[in-house]
């Protein structure tokens, strides 16, 4: 049984289809990455699946562990084993590192997760979670915070966007990590080497998914601009 | 139960420790209504304490090169359900002098308690003087409160503020601060509130950096639910060459609060830049999601993102 599994979700936003009948599984203790041009609904499905404020597909099933979470709010996704690091991380004024990498049902100490992401913890443990970090330095804790909760699914949108650019090693190595500790992942990511070292990717094109396989395949593909359903023609605007 | 117990019993609960007042090393000032119950004081600071009849009269004095290394601790409350108490402060900070103030306000049982403090600080030449106003008003809001102060900070004179009012109810909190920055002093003043309830807060604060290269900061964090009110009104005004000031105002409502935010600059140096940002409104939703894909529940978000927004 997948761990996640999308069945036929239709999603609509102002009479215009963003998701058109998308069908995805993601297996327990994969790295899954999702390809697909800027558009396309990548980070509109990651808000789908992790259940954000004005993201309900119009129908369509949405299943964890086999169960329907449809209805569920996020913290109650959450409380499943499902959480998300979104592509712009929130800051908190007044939230020490520390605190924020303590919340909910961590499984990893703050300092090891720091570490895996490549910051020094007696740097950054007191620091505020707030603007007087960079945007690079954000990202990295947010992938911490993942790193400490070890969800069973971990939806990462885009770890790999943004100012002060993490290094695909270190990527690389909290997607090893998160896959040895047990977690699967939901990769969303532009960048083909990351893609590559994922288990198996799928590509989005017209709302759907069109293919699913290999990782290097799928990425090889997506890079050379094959598409089966829309042979180039939607999937040509990057 | 006496009435200093009572006070240092309420000391205990607003997060403070009693224990200060015995350390030798730590001047303290303990009023009770109008009664002075407990005092220290050290060598290099005077203080000249008078009852009045409704509440005190003190004059303080930080000699010229003196260096406090531990915070003055300064106790005003009212531990009746009724009462009054108004303190009148004048504050003399001497040329390269420094110290630390902390002030605990109690009023446990307030249901219809007035506290006025009126406050003259001159902060002089190079000395520098950080005040924290930390406020326990107890659960019925009874209770009214007018802090007034009037700062003079010397040139290179630095003088930073910090006003709590987070536990228990607010009341009608009045803030009136003016401060005035000469050549290269700097001024921090931050004031965090909650309000619940019908609690009304207006909090007007005013900064004149005269002063070439003088420096200011107003800092306001406000969360109100409830019925409760909040008008923030920050002032800052820039007269002088490389005078740098900001006013930074936050505030988050829910249920049946409102929120205002009047931010004013002023500049009238072409070489002078103030800066301003306000944000009211609900919780932020990205946080709330962030928070809540850690498994929180959406009170569980939101008590985080107030009680580090209220520092």
């Amino acid at each position: 049984m997948a761990l996640l599994e999308l069945r036929d979700i239709q999603y609509t936003v102002s009479g215009r289809n963003i998701l058109a009948g998308l069908t995805l599984a993601v297996v327990a203790g994969e790295v899954h990455a999702l390809l697909g041009t800027n558009g396309t609904g990548k980070s509109t499905l990651a808000s789908l699946i992790m259940g954000c404020q004005g993201y309900s597909p119009d129908s369509g099933e949405i299943r964890f562990t086999g169960t329907l979470i449809n209805d569920l709010k996020i913290h109650e996704r959450a409380q499943l084993g499902i959480s998300m690091a979104w592509q712009e991380p929130a800051r908190f004024e007044g939230l020490r590192v520390r605190d924020y990498l303590t919340l909910g049902m961590v499984a990893e100490r703050p300092e090891s997760a720091l570490r895996l992401v490549g910051l020094d913890p007696s740097r950054y443990l007191d620091r505020m979670v707030d603007r007087s970090l960079s945007g690079g330095e954000r990202k990295r804790i947010e992938l911490a915070s993942i790193l400490a909760l070890r969800p069973k699914l971990a939806i990462l949108d885009e770890p790999d966007s943004g100012i002060d650019l993490l290094s695909t090693d270190d990527i690389i190595r909290v997607l090893d990590h998160l896959r040895n500790g047990g977690s699967a992942v939901l990769l969303i990511t532009h960048r083909d080497e990351i893609a590559a070292a994922a288990d198996r990717a799928s590509q989005i094109c017209g709302g759907r998914i069109v293919c699913t396989g290999n990782a290097g395949q799928v990425t090889a593909d997506f890079k050379s601009k094959k598409c089966i359903s829309c042979d180039g023609e939607v999937c040509s605007d990057e | 139960m006496n009435e200093f117990d009572e006070l240092m019993s309420a000391l205990g609960t607003a997060g403070g420790d009693e224990a200060i007042l015995a350390d030798p090393e730590t001047a303290h000032l303990v009023v009770v209504g109008n009664r002075i119950v407990s005092s220290r004081s050290l060598p290099g600071l005077e203080v000249e304490a008078d009852e009045t009849e409704g509440g005190v009269r003190l004059k303080i004095r930080l000699r010229e090169g003196v260096h406090l290394t531990t915070p003055v601790h300064t106790c005003f409350g009212v531990v009746h359900r009724e009462g009054a108490q108004q303190i009148e402060i004048e504050v003399v900070l001497e040329r390269n002098s420094s110290a630390r103030f902390i002030a605990h306000c109690l009023f446990p049982k307030a249901e219809r308690v007035r506290h006025i403090m009126d406050a003259h600080i001159e902060i002089g030449e190079g000395a520098s003087m950080g005040y924290q106003e930390r406020h326990y008003h107890g659960p019925f809001g009874g209770i009214e409160v007018i802090p007034k102060a009037v700062v003079r900070i010397g040139s290179g004179g630095r003088y930073t503020s910090d006003f709590t009012l987070t536990d228990g109810r607010v009341g009608s909190l009045a803030i009136d601060y003016d401060v005035e920055a000469a050549e290269d002093a700097v001024v921090e003043l931050t004031a965090r509130v909650f309000g619940h309830g019908s609690d009304e807060i207006r909090i007007r604060e005013r900064v004149v950096l005269d002063g070439e290269n003088a420096r200011g900061i107003i800092k306001t964090r406000i969360a109100v639910e409830d019925d409760a009110v909040a008008e923030v009104t920050g002032i800052t005004e820039g007269n002088a060459s490389g005078a740098r000031g900001h006013v930074d105002c936050m505030e988050i409502i829910r249920d049946r609060a409102v929120a205002k935010a009047i931010p004013i600059v002023s500049v009238t140096h072409p070489q002078a830049k103030v800066t301003h940002e306000a944000a009211i409104g609900s919780v932020d939703k990205h946080q709330m999601e962030t928070l809540m894909a850690h498994g929180l529940a959406p009170e569980e978000a939101v008590d985080v993102i107030v009680k580090g927004m209220l520092g």
